[in-house]
C-alpha cells in the first residue's frame, strides 16, 4: 500500500510538472509541487544530519580504522550546530537592542561567523588549493603520448594551458593579423568554441534524452529503484 | 624511471611557481596586460547596455572553496553595477553564498559607494534551499521564494523590489557559480523559459567547458575561470579608472594571472619531462633486449 501511494505521488507530481508549461492554469499546481520538493529538500538537511551522527557514532563505538576522524567530525558537527541554533555570541539587532537573540546567527561577531571565517573558509580554501600539487604530480606521472589520441589530447592541453595565460601573447603575439587565428590565445578560444562545444552539446542532448526516458519510466512505475529494496 | 623523481620535488616546484610570482606582484604591483575574449567582452557590454536604475539579479552560487576564482568576478561585477548606477538584488542557491555576498557588498558598496542604501539601491535576500526548485518557482512567483531580505524586512516594503513579481522582470541576471546548482541550472530553468532575459555567468575553470556550450545563445556572456575574471576586471578598470591607478582590491584577478602563468609553465615542463623519461626508458629497454 505504502509503495502504491509513493508511486501515485510520483505520477501526479511528474504529470503536473510535465503539463504546466502547456497549461496556464497548471502553473500554480507546478509551483505547489515545487514547494513540496523544497520542503522535502529542507527536511533532507535534518535527515542528513541524523545520518551523519549515526554513521560517525557507529564508527566511533566500533573503534574501526580512522575512528579519530569520526570523533573530530562529531565534535565539529555538534559544536557548529549548538553555536548556530543557540545563536552564541550574536550581537543584538539595532531594531531590538534589548533582545539578546534578535541578531542573526551568522552576523559579524557571532561565534558562528567566527567558525565560518576562521575554520571553514581556510579549510575549504586549502583543500581546493592542494589540488594544484596533486594535478602537477599526476601530470608528470600519467600524461603520456602513448598513441595518436593521447598525443592530440596533450597538444590540446598545451594550447589551452599557454593560451589562457600571458605566455600565449609572448610566444605568438608577433604573428601578422592574417594569421591571428593561429595565435595561442585565439586557438584556445577556437578549441573551446568549436571542439569543446560540439562534444559537450552532444553529451548534453544525450543526457536530456536519458533524463526524459528515465522520467517516463519513473512516472509509469517501471523504474522503482528509488523506493529502495527489491521494489 | 619516471617514478624516480620524488613527488616532494614536484610539490616544492609548484609552491615556488605560485609563491614567487605572488611575491613579485606584491613588491612591484605590476600585472600582465589582458586582451578580452568575446565571452568576457559580452559580459561587459551587456551591463553597459542597461539604462541607469535597472535592477539586476545577482546569484552567489559558491562557497569559500572556490573563492580564489570567483570572488574577483563578484567584486568586478558589483563594482561595474554600482558605477553604472544599477541596482543589484542578491540571492544565493548555496548555503554559504549570502556570506560571500555580504563580503562583496562590504568590500565594494560600503567601501566605495557609501551613499547607496540597502533596500533602495541594493539588497541581499539571502539563501533559499531547493536548488533548481527555487529557480522553477521564481520563474512565476519571486516573492514566494524570497519573502524577506536578509535582515528580515518583507520585500513588499523594499523600494528596490517594486514591480518585481517574477525573475523575468529583471532585464539581466548574473550567476557566479562553482558547480551545482549554478550556471547550467540557470540556463535550463530560467534562461530557456524567459527568452527576453539576458543571462551572464561567472564560472570556475572546471565548469567552464560545460557551460561554454550555452554561449552565446542562452548565455549572453561568460567569465571562464580566473582568466575570464582578469579580462573582465581589466575592462571594468579601463572604464572606471581610465589611466589612473586602480585600487589593489580591484586588481585581484589580474594579480592571480602571474601565479597561473608559472603554474601552467611548470605543468607543461613536468609533462614534457615525464614523457622524455618515459620514451628514454622505453628505448633503453629495447636496446637492452
Amino acid at each position: 500500500m505504502s509503495r502504491s501511494i509513493a508511486l501515485l505521488i510520483c505520477l501526479v507530481g511528474g504529470l503536473t510538472m510535465l503539463v504546466s508549461p502547456f497549461l496556464p492554469m497548471a502553473t500554480g499546481w507546478a509551483n505547489d509541487v515545487t514547494d513540496w520538493f523544497n520542503i522535502l529538500a529542507a527536511m533532507a538537511f535534518v535527515l542528513g544530519g541524523g545520518s551523519l551522527l549515526k554513521v560517525q557514532l557507529m564508527r566511533l563505538s566500533s573503534r574501526g580504522p580512522g575512528w579519530g576522524y569520526s570523533a573530530v567530525t562529531l565534535v565539529a558537527f555538534i559544536v557548529t550546530l549548538w553555536v548556530g541554533l543557540g545563536k552564541v555570541g550574536v550581537v543584538a539587532d539595532p531594531s531590538a537592542p534589548a533582545v539578546a537573540w534578535s541578531g542573526k546567527a551568522d552576523d559579524e561577531g557571532s561565534a558562528f561567523w567566527w567558525i565560518y571565517l576562521y575554520v571553514m573558509t581556510p579549510i575549504t580554501s586549502t583543500l581546493f588549493a592542494v589540488l594544484a600539487f596533486y594535478v602537477a604530480s599526476a601530470a608528470f606521472r600519467a600524461f603520456r603520448a602513448k598513441n595518436l589520441e593521447a598525443t592530440l589530447l596533450l597538444a590540446t592541453a598545451f594550447v589551452i594551458l599557454l593560451g589562457r595565460t600571458f605566455a600565449g601573447v609572448v610566444l605568438t603575439g608577433w604573428m601578422p593579423d592574417w594569421a591571428s587565428g593561429l595565435r595561442l590565445e585565439n586557438l584556445a578560444v577556437t578549441i573551446m568554441d568549436v571542439f569543446n562545444t560540439a562534444g559537450n552539446r552532444a553529451i548534453i542532448i544525450g543526457i536530456a534524452l536519458g533524463v526524459a526516458s528515465t522520467g517516463i519510466r519513473l512516472m509509469l512505475g517501471l523504474d522503482r529503484s528509488y523506493l529502495g529494496g527489491d521494489a | 624511471m619516471s617514478s624516480g623523481l620524488d613527488r616532494r620535488w614536484i610539490y616544492l616546484a609548484m609552491m615556488l611557481a605560485v609563491a614567487l610570482p605572488i611575491l613579485w606582484n606584491g613588491v612591484t604591483g605590476k600585472t600582465f596586460p589582458e586582451s578580452p575574449t568575446p565571452p568576457s567582452r559580452a559580459c561587459f557590454d551587456a551591463i553597459e547596455a542597461l539604462p541607469e536604475g535597472s535592477r539586476v539579479l545577482v546569484s552567489f552560487d559558491y562557497d569559500p572553496a572556490s573563492e580564489g576564482e570567483l570572488a574577483p568576478m563578484a567584486t568586478s561585477f558589483m563594482r561595474h553595477l554600482m558605477h553604472k548606477r544599477l541596482k543589484p538584488v542578491v540571492i544565493a542557491l548555496w548555503p554559504l553564498g549570502p556570506t560571500k555576498a555580504e563580503e562583496t557588498i562590504s568590500n565594494v558598496i560600503k567601501a566605495d559607494f557609501p551613499d547607496r542604501v540597502s533596500g533602495r539601491d541594493f539588497v541581499n535576500l539571502g539563501f533559499q534551499t531547493g536548488n533548481e526548485g527555487v529557480l522553477k518557482v521564481i520563474g512565476t512567483d519571486f516573492r514566494k521564494q524570497f519573502p524577506v531580505d536578509r535582515s528580515g524586512t518583507p520585500v513588499d516594503r523594499l523600494p528596490i523590489m517594486e514591480g518585481i513579481t517574477k525573475v523575468g522582470d529583471f532585464p539581466l541576471v548574473i550567476t557566479i557559480s562553482a558547480g551545482y546548482p549554478g550556471g547550467k541550472e540557470w540556463v535550463q530553468y530560467v534562461s530557456s523559459s524567459n527568452p527576453g532575459l539576458v543571462l551572464l555567468a561567472g564560472v570556475t575553470g572546471v565548469q567552464a567547458s560545460q557551460v561554454y556550450s550555452y554561449y552565446p545563445g542562452q548565455l549572453r556572456g561568460m567569465l571562464a575561470a580566473i582568466k575570464g575574471a582578469a579580462e573582465y576586471e581589466a575592462l571594468v578598470s579601463a572604464a572606471i579608472d581610465g589611466d589612473g591607478v586602480t585600487p589593489p582590491r580591484y586588481t585581484e584577478a589580474r594579480r592571480r594571472m602571474a601565479p597561473q602563468l608559472f603554474g601552467h609553465l611548470l605543468l607543461i615542463g613536468l609533462i614534457v619531462l615525464g614523457n622524455a623519461m618515459f620514451f628514454a626508458q622505453k628505448r633503453f629497454k629495447a636496446v637492452a633486449r
